[in-house]
């Protein structure tokens, strides 16, 4: 019997050959990842192991995106604890404010995750690298520490549910849409305990992008991971980054999968999900009028250049509403820098959209855009859940980057057809 | 190890940002955790819950972030155990992890109702309702995660047989 890319992944850092879904492992890891939030959680545990230093000191990962720049003092000295940690440790990679972004828009920029790799991250949306063809997974704070102290970390071997995607997309369908689609299809936990894999031609000829934004998401169902096999474009995007040498799984032909689930992506249209769960989706045209008070693009689902280059494209002939805040928030710094040089940063700013520093503020209700009681918002982000990003008298829609930018203008949730 | 409590009982998936919510994440103090958990689903939980007491959620129990905040806030509320119909998977394992006792049982959850008592099993895997005397069965942990709980978490656990 064949095996699934995961599994492949999987025994490729054991000592098996061969595994099958439900065994428990002790895998090694390639590359251990913490933020702000969950990282000093993880140095309280990882001084109680009693080792002197981390594992490698090239392969973990701390970036502080979620209260960053600091948002009050508390922040200001739960970032300064981990600043100190990395400093003590030498860890080659420390993300300094300037230097930050957005930890899963950051990682795949830095070549920091790669095929094949097995990635664990305190942080759910770890599960972003799999759009490269890597494991990575969201763990706590307590397999954080103990994946810096010995590098290894316990798995449970998940079933696959495999989802082809054919045809071709209309106008404005994004990643996004196709997994905001297939989340409304299967449910919150349609992929509890589970690693979905995407594949078929629409994915195919996914931009790089467009793969991470689905596989970030692939959490939104319950799944473990959401993996995508590498190919040309993948390779063509790690050239000049990638840090290390890496290989390519691909699950055999004859890979046992707990089912197979078709997808014709023809048929979709820009999708938004509903207040309070991701599964509440509907497509556009049966969304009726709903009037946003807040749009916000960016985050570890949507901050990508192509996603900036998206909105601009709405913002360009269009100005914000005037009941309607508008906040960009780029993924990382080198995001940034491309977005002022195509000219996008201006032509956001001259349709009254705020263009911040990157950081996760709104996305988790941390700071930068709290919603109030009452107010509802159009986001990027990929979850809505009650109160996740202010009040919980507050309400979050989500969609792609496109229709987020013609809700701004209009004033209510609208696709871009109806501004250009 | 037995534990007994009185039932807090929620619906499908209970996510960590209601759990714990974010605006409290710029401090992992466990008193501070304790004392906004569960806020936004259930603003009086931190007042009544006593030492014991026992959550009782539906399907995908824990969704959401990778928070420990979320476990942990539980724990420091003096939850002595959760039984779901399921769990989401970074919310199990971080259970196990620091552990919290959860299990795994749909048929409890449907015959319990807010304010029962429960005494709970965890080493055999069995939940008995004291209101009605019902007993039923969770599927017991797989023995490696049996042993890092008996350990008394991961930590302990990796410290006995890595280092
Ligand atoms: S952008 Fe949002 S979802 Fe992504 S890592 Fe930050 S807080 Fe989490």
């Amino acid at each position: 019997m064949g095996m699934t890319m995961i599994e492949k992944i999987i025994a490729a850092h054991t000592e098996y050959d061969e595994l099958k879904p439900g065994q428990i492992v002790n895998a090694d890891v390639d590359m251990v990842l913490g933020n702000d939030i969950t990282t000093p959680v993880a140095i309280e545990e990882f001084k109680k192991i009693g080792v002197d230093t981390v594992f490698d000191k090239e392969r973990v990962v701390i970036v502080p995106d979620h209260f960053s720049p600091s948002k009050d003092i508390k922040a200001a000295e739960q970032i300064k604890l981990i600043r100190e940690f990395s400093h003590k440790h030498d860890l080659k990679y420390f993300f300094e404010i300037g230097q930050m972004g957005i930890e899963h828009v950051l990682l795949p920029e830095k070549g920091l995750a790669l095929p094949g790799e097995i990635i664990i991250g305190a942080d759910s949306h770890t599960c972003t690298y799999g759009a490269l063809g890597a494991l990575g997974t969201g763990v706590g704070s307590t397999d954080m520490a103990a994946a810096m102290a010995t590098g290894k970390a316990w798995f449970k071997v998940p079933p696959t549910i495999k989802f082809v995607y054919t045809g071709e997309l209309q106008p404005w369908v994004s990643g996004k849409d196709l997994i905001l689609y297939t989340i409304g299809k299967i449910g919150v936990d349609g992929a509890l305990y589970k690693a979905m894999e995407f594949t078929g031609e629409a994915i195919s000829n996914l931009s790089l992008a467009g793969r991470m934004t689905m596989a970030n998401m692939a959490i939104e169902a319950g799944g473990k991971a959401g993996l995508i096999a590498a190919d040309e474009k993948t390779e063509a995007y790690l050239k000049d980054r990638a840090v290390r040498d890496y290989t390519i799984y691909h699950s055999d032909e004859d890979a046992e999968y707990e089912e197979v689930i078709e997808i014709d992506v023809s048929e979709i249209e820009p999708q938004i999900a509903f207040p309070s769960l991701p599964e509440n989706t509907k497509g556009l045209s049966e969304v009726g009028e709903v009037k946003i008070d807040q749009a916000v693009i960016g985050s570890c689902t949507n901050g990508r250049l192509e996603d900036l280059r998206e909105a601009a494209k709405v913002f360009e002939f269009n100005k914000v509403h005037p009941n309607v805040r508008c906040l960009v928030f780029p993924g990382t710094q080198e995001i940034y820098k491309q977005a002022m040089k195509e000219g996008i940063v201006e032509i956001f700013i001259n349709a009254g959209v705020a263009v911040s520093t990157p950081t996760c503020g709104p996305c988790l209700g941390g700071h930068m855009g709290i919603l109030a009681d009452g107010e509802k918002a159009i986001s990027t982000t990929n979850r809505n859940f009650v109160g996740r990003m202010g009040s919980t008298g507050s309400e979050v829609y989500l969609s792609s980057p496109a229709v987020a930018a013609a809700t701004a203008v209009k004033g209510y949730i609208a696709g871009p057809e109806e501004v250009m | 190890m037995k534990l007994k409590g009185k039932v807090f009982k929620y619906g499908d998936n209970v996510d960590t940002d209601v759990i714990i919510p974010a605006r409290y994440l710029n401090s992992s103090d466990p008193e501070n955790l304790a004392a906004h958990c569960m806020e936004d689903i259930d603003e009086d939980f931190a007042d009544q819950v006593e030492e014991g007491d026992i959550i009782v959620g539906g399907k995908n129990f824990g969704s959401g972030s990778s928070r420990e905040h979320a476990p942990l806030a539980i724990k420091y509320a003096g939850v002595s155990c959760v039984v779901a119909e399921s769990f989401a998977r970074i919310f199990y394992r971080n259970s196990i992890n620091i552990g919290l006792p959860i299990l795994e049982c749909p048929e409890a959850v449907k015959n319990t109702e807010a304010g029962d008592k429960l005494e709970v099993d965890i080493d055999k895997g069995v939940v008995k309702n004291l209101r009605t005397g019902e007993s039923f069965e969770a599927e017991p942990f797989p023995p490696f995660m049996q042993e890092i709980i008996k350990d008394g978490g991961l930590i302990a656990h990796i410290k006995k047989v890595e280092i």
